[in-house]
C-alpha cells in the first residue's frame, strides 16, 4: 500500500537519525524548539522537547484518506488486562499509550536512550515492522526479560497492515513472582 | 492483589475547594514522605499519586536542586537520558505533591520526626558514598574516585574544587562499567563537542587544556564479564581521532565462547572484539582500551613523594566463567605510568540516621521487598534498596515495586491511616525552629531559569550554578 511504503521508506531512510516524534512533529513551532506543550492531561505545560537529532516526518501526514485509516491495536498491560484501542496510521505506539491511559513508561521521551517503553508484540505483526536501527537494538539489549519479539514501543510506527496488533506489556517487577523469584538486575 | 492499573491520574484535579489554596488542608488522605530528590524518589512518588487519588507525597532533598543523579550523574553529552526531568517536574507540580529542598534529613530533621508527621516514609536517598579501592596511596594528588570526577563535571556543588590536574599523557581508570566509559569518554571526546552540553565552564575550560591522549580502562576480570553496556561502548569506538589499543592475549577464547551467550552479552562482545581487532585510524591522536585480568595493588608516587605518577597492577587469572567467574591473583605484577588514576568501582550508600536499620557489609537499608526491616511504615526505593546498579529504567521498575508494596500496606490496614498526621505543615514549622528553610519547587524553578540564562549566554542548555548559598539567593529572592 501506498502509506505504508511511504512511511517504510521515510523510515529506513532517515535509519540512523531518526527519531520517533509526537503527532506534533510537524508543527513548525515545535521543529524551532518553541513549543510551549499540548493541552491534554498529560503532557506538561512547559515541557521543552531537546531532540538534537532530527525529526521523523510523518509519511502520512498530508494525505486526507490516511487520517481515514483506521489500526486496531490491543495493549495487554501488567496486570494481564486488555486495553483495545483504535489508532491512526503515522501513530506510534508509545504516545498511543500515553493517550489512552497505558502503564508504558517513555522515561526519555522517545530519543532511544532508555528501554522503560518495551513491549512484545504479537508474533504474525512482528514480523511487519521494519527492522530495529542499531540503536534500538543497544537500548533493547538492556530492558529486563528481552524475547525474541521485544521492540521499543516508541520505535513501533503504526500501518494499516498492523491493525489488530497486540502490545505486551512486560511483568518486570518483583511482586509479580509469587515464589519471590527475583528477575536479574538490568 | 492490589489494582495496578486505576485510571491515570488527571494533573488539574482538584481536591479541596478553598481558592487559592494549595494542597490537601483538610484532606485525612494518607500523607507519604519521600527522602530523597533524585529518580527513585520521583517515581516511587508519582506511582503513589496515581493509585491513590487522595494521597499526599512530599519529598525532601539535602539539595536546593532536585533530580539527583539525573542532573549529577548522567553525562552531560546525554541530554536525551534527562528528558525523564520533564516527567519528574509533572509530578512535583502535581497538586497533591510538594517538593522540599535545602533539607537534610538526619541532621536537620530525624526519621522518627518524619514518621511522626507522615502515615509513611519512604528511603531513596541513594549512594553518595564510593567503593574505595583500600591500596595505598590512593589518597595521593591525582588520585581521583569516578564519584568525585563526574561530580566535577557535572557540577556537583561539593566537588566544585576538585581542580583535577589534566596535564598527564595517560589515565588509568579502574572499573569497567558505564560510569568508567562516561569519564573515558568526557576526557576525550572534542572540545567542540563538549561546549555545546551542559558540562560545567570551569570543566570545560580544563579538558580545553587537558594534556591527557591516553585512557586505559582496567578490569580485574575479562572481556566476558565487562559491566558497561553496549551504547557507551560504541560511543567509544565512534570517537572522533581516537583508536582502539587492546590487548589481543585478553580475547583468547573469546571467539570461541560467543554462540553460547545471551544476545545482549553477545552483541556486546563481538563489538569488542571487532574494536580490539581493527583498531582504529593510525593517524588518531588520542587512544583508549581496556585493560583485563589486572588489579591496583599500589599508587606509584613520584620521587618527591607528593603526587601520584603511576600505578602497580597485579595479574589475574579467571577461576570459572561467565557472570561469576572470579579473579585469581597469580603473583605477576605490572606497572603503568600514569598521572590522572581514577577509581570507578561503584558507589556506595551510607546510613540516614541511627534510628534506621544499615547492613554495612552490603552498604544499604536492610529489607524485604521495599519494607525496611524490622520498622513499620519505613520503605526504601532505589540505590538505598537495592546496591548501586542499574540505569534509570531498573530504579523506575525499582520505585514502581515499592509504591505498590507501600499500596499494598495501606489497603491492608498495615498503615493505620485512621490517625491525622500533619505532613509538610508540620515539618517545616519544626524546620523553621531550628533556622532552616525550605526550597519549594517554585524556587528551584527560578534557579532553573537562572541556569538557562546564563547558558543561553554560553550556547549551552544551562550553566549550572555550583554554590549552594547562591542556589538560594536565587531561590528565595
Amino acid at each position: 500500500m501506498a502509506a505504508s511504503a511511504a512511511v517504510r521508506s521515510a523510515v529506513s531512510l532517515t535509519q540512523r537519525f531518526v527519531r520517533v516524534s509526537p503527532d506534533c512533529s510537524i508543527c513548525p513551532l515545535y521543529r524551532l524548539n518553541a513549543c510551549t506543550g499540548a493541552t491534554d492531561g498529560f503532557t506538561a505545560p512547559s515541557r521543552r522537547l531537546r531532540t538534537s537529532i532530527g525529526v521523523w516526518q510523518s509519511g502520512d501526514s498530508s494525505s486526507p484518506e490516511e487520517e481515514e485509516r483506521v489500526v486496531n491495536v490491543v495493549y495487554i498491560d501488567r496486570c494481564g488486562q486488555r486495553i483495545p484501542v483504535q489508532a491512526r496510521a503515522g501513530e506510534n505506539a508509545l504516545h498511543l499509550a500515553h493517550k489512552h491511559g497505558v502503564d508504558l513508561e517513555g522515561a526519555c521521551e522517545a530519543s532511544l536512550a532508555c528501554s522503560t517503553c518495551h513491549v512484545y508484540v504479537s508474533s504474525e505483526h512482528y514480523e511487519k515492522l521494519p527492522e530495529p536501527e542499531e540503536r534500538e537494538d543497544d537500548m533493547l539489549d538492556m530492558a529486563p526479560m528481552l524475547q525474541e519479539n521485544s521492540r521499543l514501543g516508541c520505535q513501533i510506527v503504526l500501518t494499516p497492515e498492523l491493525d489488530g496488533m497486540e502490545l505486551t506489556l512486560p511483568k518486570v517487577t518483583r511482586n509479580f513472582y509469587v515464589d519471590g523469584h527475583v528477575p536479574k538486575p538490568h | 492483589m492490589v489494582p495496578c492499573c486505576k485510571m491515570s491520574y488527571n494533573k488539574k484535579h482538584v481536591s479541596v475547594t478553598l481558592p487559592g489554596v494549595r494542597g490537601l488542608s483538610s484532606s485525612s488522605g494518607p500523607r507519604v514522605c519521600i527522602v530523597g530528590g533524585g529518580p527513585a524518589g520521583f517515581y516511587t512518588a508519582q506511582q503513589l499519586l496515581k493509585a491513590r487519588q487522595d494521597a499526599a507525597v512530599d519529598v525532601y532533598e539535602r539539595l536546593p536542586v532536585p533530580f539527583g543523579l539525573v542532573r549529577f550523574g548522567v553525562a552531560p553529552d546525554h541530554p536525551e537520558v534527562k528528558n525523564v526531568i520533564n516527567t519528574f517536574t509533572q509530578t512535583a507540580q502535581h497538586e497533591r505533591c510538594s517538593f522540599h529542598g535545602n533539607v537534610n534529613v538526619g541532621k536537620d530533621v530525624t526519621i522518627d520526626e518524619l514518621r511522626q508527621a507522615y502515615h509513611a516514609v519512604v528511603l531513596s536517598y541513594g549512594a553518595e558514598g564510593n567503593r574505595s579501592m583500600g591500596i595505598s596511596g590512593e589518597d595521593l594528588p591525582g588520585v581521583f574516585s569516578a564519584k568525585d570526577f563526574v561530580g566535577w563535571y557535572n557540577g556537583l556543588p561539593s566537588n566544585k574544587e576538585l581542580r583535577p590536574d589534566l596535564s598527564c599523557e595517560t589515565a588509568v581508570i579502574l572499573g569497567q562499567g558505564n560510569v568508567a566509559l562516561d569519564v573515558a569518554r568526557i576526557l576525550l571526546a572534542p572540545v567542540e563537542m563538549l561546549k555545546e552540553t551542559d558540562i560545567t565552564q570551569n570543566a570545560l575550560e580544563a579538558l580545553a587544556g587537558s594534556k591527557v591522549r591516553r585512557v586505559l580502562i582496567v578490569g580485574r576480570r575479562g572481556p566476558l564479564q565487562i559491566a558497561c553496556t553496549i551504547k557507551e561502548l560504541r560511543e567509544m569506538v565512534n570517537l572522533p581521532n581516537t583508536r582502539a589499543d587492546m590487548l589481543p592475549a585478553d580475547f583468547e577464547g573469546i571467539a570461541e565462547a560467543l554462540k553460547d551467550l545471551p544476545r545482549p552479552r553477545k552483541r556486546l562482545t563481538e563489538l569488542m572484539m571487532k574494536a580490539a581487532k581493527e583498531g582504529g585510524d593510525d593517524k588518531a591522536e588520542k587512544c583508549w582500551g581496556f585493560r583485563f585480568f589486572r588489579s591496583p595493588v599500589e599508587v606509584i608516587a613520584g620521587a618527591d613523594g607528593k603526587r601520584a605518577t603511576g600505578i602497580r597492577l597485579a595479574l589475574n587469572k579467571l577461576e570459572g566463567s561467565g557472570e561469576s567467574a572470579r579473579a585469581e591473583v597469580t603473583g605477576q605484577l605490572e606497572d603503568v605510568d600514569c598521572g590522572l588514576i581514577i577509581s570507578s568501582i561503584g558507589y556506595k550508600s551510607i546510613p540516614i540516621d541511627p534510628a534506621v536499620p544499615f547492613d554495612p557489609r552490603r552498604a544499604i537499608v536492610p529489607n524485604e521487598m521495599g519494607r525496611v526491616q524490622d520498622t513499620a511504615g519505613l520503605y526504601c526505593s532505589g540505590w538505598v534498596k537495592r546496591g548501586p546498579t542499574g540505569v534509570i529504567a531498573t530504579t523506575m521498575n525499582d520505585s514502581f515495586d515499592t509504591a505498590r508494596v507501600l499500596i499494598q500496606d495501606m489497603e491492608a490496614g498495615k498503615l493505620d491511616l485512621s490517625v491525622n498526621k500533619p505532613g509538610a505543615q508540620a515539618i517545616t514549622a519544626l524546620l523553621q525552629t531550628r533556622g532552616v528553610r525550605t526550597v519549594l519547587f517554585s524556587h528551584w524553578e527560578k534557579i532553573n531559569a537562572e541556569e538557562e540564562k546564563r547558558g543561553k549566554f554560553l550556547g549551552k542548555p544551562r550553566e549550572k550554578l555550583l554554590d549552594v548559598d547562591e542556589m538560594l539567593k536565587i531561590a528565595w529572592s
